[in-house]
């Protein structure tokens, strides 16, 4: 008889297999790829672009309108993507607005997480009046189109980057209440929640330390979907002027100043930022995409 | 049947004031009121008299009275900017913004059903896939990036088509519309079709679920077993399956995409409602836009309730059993 | 002519999925004569559904039919095309599904789907259609047929829409009805009323019908014939009392055996020890020799069909002799 050596097989952690199914999609190890470079570039941006143009002491208004890879007046700089109305290089303006972007996406996305994870979660497990208040307030929120809710906030309050965050939070909390609700009611009926209760733990330590982490993959994948959505509001409600100021623009920003020019066929000072903000969004939905059919329990093989 | 609707009237009603509320405190209460009524280019003597003439200087609770009462009566306040009742200004321009959103929902039917069709019967051929893919880009393009590009290409590199602005109209039912007109039309179809995008995209995904839901089941099966055609199978059984929730759907996109045709107009300067409320947020026209949102909800509430209703009838498990 | 409706000669229906090649009718063979009702009895997923569905070529990809012919009134149906099967199915032949809430198309009327199938084969006008739509009705039993015919399908009870199912089978007046467990999701009762039904209208009109169940007694008080399936094979066939008092083959026996009206009360239920077999691992030779308990090492081979007794074919080395005394 002969004797078969069996291979040791190495224990997969939960997180070892979520990363091992995430990469089966090559799509989403593109979009992780891609978003990974974007942000290194937001992260790094004061140290790898050739200017800042926030600093208006270094545009130079005659270098304006340039068509890419003209060289500055001073041949100190390569316009490699040519520069806007201001003299700004628009490489240089795409990087920092990518930090704005970015910034602003994934900061509102994370405070309205947070905002709207607790609110679903208490809601679920409290009940009674509060849930129902709770739901119809979500419910309410929900039928209306994000953008007109932004619009009537920013119409109010004013511009401004951290108006915008709030406007985006008030925008999108309701998502996450909704799906944290649906998962706790879920797990609310589970045998270990159950247990904890017997062990009269806290409430709170009960919700946070035990029903949280548990109700998490569909929240994850809320979350990604809601980064690519409040980068995508943000550009737009920028865009419409009602979101960052002019001194420090966001891609959104950019793209306006370039309105009035294309007509005259200086498309790049629109064009450049909007590929940046496609390949931004596309990159996060790819990864959203993939996280949703490696964490949603019912597509499990 | 009618307790329903008469529950579903109180609830829009409800949501109405609800609104009419938040408006208020976002335009009485957040920011300082005497700055957001009066155009700033009032001097003190004039800014008395308005104060006196708004009733800022009554109790907040009086104030919202009068709003209220006035809400009623059709008057939400004069425009800073142009000087007329801010409720005909948006009156006057919805006809273009609704031509704007009717269109682009046509749209997205002529293009979207179809197209999902193809992609939920054929998955996995090149092109099935390839509009799969396509879809994605609709939700993840910048509308107004789009829209611009339209404009690079069709307008300015291939003069086919005109760059912005609506077109020559002419009156049906006392109102102008443009798509009457061969001018019209070349105007509209730019803008139609960027406002379209998002619900393409949107429409594509659900019918071919939809088909791909509905194929395995056994009705599907039963049909064929009958020896019918699969045309029929296809487009009379398991299409009327779809359209109840397409149509629901679509219905519930409308209010959104009258919403979203704010960016649209903006961008090819259509001179709808979208376009004067980012003038009117820009200049601070506080009244005309306390009047668009007061609009919009309005609207929106009315979408709502339809596309309700309209369930009700399409649907004959539903109709049938509220009558029960 | 020949009396011989159906003759099904060694069908072969595999499925190619990742996992491996499923197959799920793997050597079928049995007729159908005239006017007779034949049992495919089997428990489930032994392939006794697909067996149908091949008949009529509704077999869904990864699935098709590799292998063997079916003789349809001597026409070979898998060699026909797909008009010409089309045009032979609902009309010289029809299916009966299980669960005819799901097989009734929910947002389409009764009279939509009755009337399809009778324009989709006979070319006659809208309200001639109507009336023999009508007809039908009336024929399974259903009183008022007028206004069923404007219902929807959940306006029905279950026994009544199977009824419609039956009504809808019986349109083109087939020479051949498929009948996949139709009585399975209904009450006892109404099981026993559509039963007698069927008989009856199969008798009437000459149809030939194959009762598909894994509910013996039901077969046994309805066919003429009986054909059990196990594992993608037909193991035993012959007359539907012969093979019930006799088992020649030790599932048939088993399976006789664990009917529950037919144990003395406190005696522990009779089961037949073991697991079908996965359709995607299938033992090599008899599939049934891993649970049978007179298996031995030429079990290991495919057992040939045999005839041990007149009128009774079986596949097995080792028949239950002992019982034909």
């Amino acid at each position: 008889m002969s004797t078969t050596v069996l291979p040791t097989v190495r224990e997969e952690t939960p997180f070892r297999r979520f990363a091992r199914e995430f990469a089966e999609s090559k799509l989403a190890l593109f979009g992780l790829g891609i978003v990974t470079i974007v942000a290194l570039l937001a992260i790094l941006a004061p140290w790898i672009t050739p200017q800042n143009p926030y600093d208006l002491a270094q545009l130079d208004i005659m270098d304006g309108r340039l068509p890419p890879g003209s060289k500055s007046a001073d041949g100190s700089i390569t316009y490699w993507l040519g520069t806007d109305d201001q003299g700004r290089d628009m490489l240089s303006g795409i990087i920092y607005g990518l930090r704005i972007s970015l910034g602003v996406g994934i900061g509102s996305a994370l405070v309205a997480g947070v905002l709207g994870t607790a609110l679903g979660l208490i809601a679920a497990y409290i009940g009674g009046k509060l849930e129902t208040a709770i739901m119809r307030l979500v419910d309410l929120q929900l039928s209306f189109p994000a953008i007109l809710v932004a619009l009537m906030i920013l119409a109010f309050i004013g511009k401004g980057v951290l108006n915008v965050v709030l406007a985006l939070v008030i925008v999108e909390w309701a998502r996450y209440a909704r799906t944290a609700r649906a998962a706790a009611l879920v797990e609310r009926g589970r045998e270990y929640i159950e247990a904890a209760e017997c062990l009269a733990l806290p409430r709170w330590r009960l919700l946070f330390r035990h029903l949280l982490p548990n109700c998490m993959p569909p929240l994850i994948v809320i979350g990604a979907i809601q980064v690519a959505r409040a980068i995508l509001l943000e550009a737009t409600l920028s865009f419409l002027g009602l979101g960052v100021p002019i001194t420090q623009p966001s891609l959104g920003l950019l793209i306006a100043n370039g309105y009035q020019y294309m007509l005259s066929g200086k498309y790049w000072i629109s064009f450049y930022p909007g590929v940046a903000l496609v390949i931004t969004i596309v990159g996060v939905n790819l990864m959203g995409d993939q996280l949703r059919d490696v964490l949603n329990p019912r597509l499990r093989r | 049947m009618t307790t329903w609707l008469l529950r579903r009237l109180m609830q829009a009603v409800l949501v109405v004031l609800a609104m009419t509320v938040i408006v208020f405190i976002g335009v009485n209460v957040i920011g300082d009121p005497v700055e957001i009524l009066i155009s700033p280019e009032a001097d003190q003597a004039e800014r008395a008299r308005a104060v006196a003439a708004l009733g800022l200087d009554k109790p907040l609770w009086l104030q919202y009275a009068y709003f209220l009462w006035g809400a009623l009566h059709g008057d939400l306040g004069r425009s800073f900017v142009f000087n007329e009742p801010a409720l005909r200004l948006i009156a006057e321009r919805m006809p273009a913004t609704m031509e704007l959103a009717v269109t682009a929902v046509l749209l997205s039917i002529v293009l979207g059903i179809p197209l999902g069709l193809y992609a939920g019967l054929r998955p996995n051929s090149l092109f099935g896939r390839s509009i799969m893919a396509g879809s994605i880009l609709g939700f993840s393009l910048p509308s107004f990036w789009v829209g611009l590009m339209l404009i690079m290409v069709f307008a300015v590199q291939l003069g086919w088509l005109p760059s912005t602005g609506r077109g020559a109209t002419r009156a049906l039912f006392g109102v102008q519309w443009s798509f009457l007109t061969r001018d019209g039309l070349q105007h509209l179809a730019m803008p139609a079709l960027n406002l379209a995008l998002g619900n393409i995209a949107l429409v594509l995904r659900l019918t071919r679920a939809g088909v791909r839901e509905n194929l395995p089941m056994d009705y599907v099966k039963f049909a064929h077993a009958k020896g019918l055609t699969p045309v029929r199978v296809v487009f009379v059984h398991v299409m009327k399956n779809i359209l109840i929730p397409i149509v629901t759907v679509i219905g519930l996109e409308f209010g959104s995409t009258i919403a979203f045709a704010v960016v649209t107009e903006s961008v090819f300067a259509w001179p709808g409602m979208g376009k004067l409320i980012i003038d009117s947020i820009n200049v601070l026209d506080r009244p005309v836009i306390v009047a668009y949102l007061m609009m919009i909800v309005l609207l929106f509430i009315s979408i709502n309730l339809l596309v309700d209703l309209l369930y009700t009838v399409l649907d004959p498990r539903v109709r049938l059993e509220s009558r029960e | 002519m020949s009396d011989i409706t159906l003759d099904v000669r060694d069908l072969q229906t595999h499925f190619l999925t990742r996992a491996g090649v499923v197959r799920a009718v793997d050597g079928v063979s049995f007729t159908v004569s005239r006017g007779r009702v034949l049992g495919l009895v089997g428990e489930s997923g032994c392939g006794k559904t697909v067996t149908g569905f091949s008949i009529l070529g509704l077999v869904d990809p990864p699935g098709r039919i590799t292998g063997g012919s079916i003789l349809f009134r001597g026409r070979d149906l898998t060699k026909l095309s797909e008009p010409q099967l089309r045009d032979l199915r609902g009309n010289r032949i029809a299916m009966i599904f299980q669960d005819p809430m799901m097989t009734l198309n929910p947002v389409l009327r009764i009279d939509t789907q009755m009337i399809e199938t009778v324009v989709a084969h006979a070319k006659v006008p809208h309200a001639e259609a109507r009336r023999r739509a009508r007809d039908a009705l009336g024929m399974v039993g259903i009183p008022s047929p007028d206004e069923r015919l404007s219902a929807y399908p959940h306006q029905f009870s279950g026994g009544m829409r199977q009824r419609v199912a039956i009504a809808i089978a019986l349109l083109h007046h087939p020479d051949l009805i498929i009948a996949d467990e139709p009585t399975t999701a209904l009450d006892v009762t109404i099981q026993a009323q559509i039963l007698a039904e069927v008989q009856k209208l199969a008798r009437e009109h000459g149809t030939a019908l194959i009762w598909i169940s894994h509910d013996l007694s039901v077969v046994a008080g309805l066919a003429d014939e009986i054909a059990v399936m196990y594992a993608g094979r037909i193991v035993e066939t012959g007359a539907v009392a012969s093979v019930l008092d006799r088992p020649l083959h030790p599932y048939t026996h088993g399976l006789i055996g664990s009917v529950p009206s037919r144990n003395r009360r406190g005696v522990r239920l009779k089961q037949i020890p073991g697991m079908t077999p996965s359709l995607l691992n299938l033992p090599a030779g008899c599939a049934f020799r891993t649970r049978c308990p007179r298996a031995d090492a030429v079990c290991e081979q495919d057992p040939p069909i045999s005839e041990p007794v007149r009128g009774q074919k079986l596949r097995c080395f080792h028949p239950q002799l002992e019982l034909v005394a």
